[in-house]
């Protein structure tokens, strides 16, 4: 399993596995919204987390159509599926969603704060979305398992990945940006939909690899 | 239009001792048409059976089903006297399809530790393996840099790093020169001479003495 995750964090981070793209998509959407919205410092600092999340969470969507599909073009996913009595299937879609997550989401928190200088949000602001950010988005990466295991034969799946993943991923926002604002403004409360955040994440993280395995199982031709 | 066809196995029943893969009047199917019935054999330690016949004849839909990874139509394939190590055919099988299952952004090296790890049952050292497939040396090049003959070498030794009693090949010469086809026909032998299982589709000769000969798609209608 940890040879399955040191492949999968290899290829994430090498030429072609996409993780750069995801940073760099993260930097523009993040970047274009002052010119946007406009020179307005306290609007900026008030729909930071919000722009932050979205931003996140779009771009760590990017990758996740290739998480089973270049698997199965390259026949890998044969033997893995194969592997079912040594290695439960379920288990390896866990362990590829934490290597996805480790390759191409968990850059996008650590560029978080520094973006959030760009939306005049205050160290505390900064501090409570990147948190956020940190509990949040391993639950989009094994949302979008699923979405992945379902497209996996499909030539185009790219947008139909996100189209299916993005309602499901509604709540995380929800609960992520509110955790955000709750951390800054003062009668809003933090805890709770933090700990509802942390409770989404794992809750999905048992869900969601089951679910992927099922599909894979199902779709294999 | 149905391709049925009916098959024999030429050569007598095996000793019942060991390990013995069998298929009852096997029949499979691809998108709803059915594509070979009555299909029977059984292969016993140290024993191979060439699936030989022309495009479209089903056997690598054959293959994929004794495999596990699509369902039999009718029929059952099982393994006997696998005991607890090998408890069923996927379990107990390296299959090697169309596709290397290969990353191409990871060096031969890296490629061959990982299906090492994973699969478990270490065989032979990759530096050995490589050697047997006639590639020393070339395990630190990426594996999208060879060619396609030597692809599909790196390919073969991946059935060397872990041992598994039963080989599933679909056309495994595909791509080979005439001396690794006479390298890789060793290979097969040796691992019959140690109790292995192989079954092979292909339409080239494979060079494989002494193997039983299954002829798919003769009595079309």
């Amino acid at each position: 399993m940890l040879a399955l995750f040191v492949r999968d964090l290899r290829l994430g981070i090498r030429a072609g596995g996409g993780a750069l793209v995801g940073i760099l998509f993260f930097l523009a959407v993040v970047a274009v919204v002052p010119f946007g919205v406009g020179p307005d410092l306290n609007l900026l600092a008030r729909i930071g987390p919000a722009i932050l999340w979205i931003g996140a969470l779009l771009a760590s969507l990017l990758g996740l159509d290739r998480l089973f599909q270049a698997e199965r073009e390259d026949g890998a996913l044969d033997v893995i599926l194969l592997a079912e009595g040594r290695h439960m299937l379920a288990l390896s879609v866990f362990v590829k969603c934490l290597a996805h997550w480790t390759a191409a989401v968990l850059p996008l928190v650590v560029a978080s704060p520094l973006l959030g200088l760009f939306m005049n949000m205050d160290p505390l602001g900064i501090g409570a979305t990147t948190l956020t950010l940190l509990v949040g988005t391993p639950a989009i990466a094994f949302i979008g398992a699923v979405g992945a295991a379902v497209a996996v034969a499909l030539p185009r799946g790219g947008l139909l990945v996100s189209v299916l993943v993005l309602p499901l991923t509604i709540p995380v926002l929800i609960f992520g940006v509110s955790a955000a604002y709750g951390a800054v403004n003062d009668p809003d409360p933090f805890l709770p939909p933090f700990l509802i955040l942390a409770a989404l994440t794992l809750f999905f993280a048992v869900i969601g690899p089951f679910a992927a395995a099922l599909a894979l199982k199902g779709g294999s031709d | 239009m149905n391709l049925l066809h009916r098959t024999g196995w030429s050569g007598a029943a095996g000793e019942l001792e060991g390990m013995r893969l069998i298929a009852e009047n096997l029949a499979g199917e691809r998108g709803g048409e059915p594509v070979f019935s009555d299909v029977s054999f059984a292969i016993g330690e140290g024993e191979g059976l060439v699936v030989t016949g022309p495009n479209g004849a089903g056997k690598s839909t054959l293959l994929r089903i004794v495999a596990g990874l699509l369902p039999a139509s009718g029929g059952l394939i099982r393994l006997d006297g696998g005991g607890e190590q090998w408890p069923d055919i996927a379990s107990a099988c390296h299959y090697l399809g169309h596709a290397n299952a290969m990353k191409t952004a990871l060096s031969v090296d890296e490629n061959l530790h990982f299906w090492q790890d994973f699969a478990g049952e270490p065989h032979l050292p990759i530096d050995e393996a490589l050697d047997m497939v006639g590639l020393p040396q070339i395990g630190h090049l990426p594996y999208g840099y060879l060619s396609t003959g030597q692809k599909r070498r790196i390919a073969i030794a991946r059935l060397l790093v872990s041992y598994r009693p039963v080989w599933l090949l679909d056309e495994p010469t595909a791509g080979l020169d005439k001396a690794s086809e006479g390298q890789f026909a060793a290979l097969m032998r040796a691992h019959l001479e140690d109790g292995g299982i192989i079954l092979a589709a292909t339409h080239l000769p494979l060079g494989l003495e002494g193997a039983k000969a299954l002829k798919m798609g003769e009595h079309r209608e």
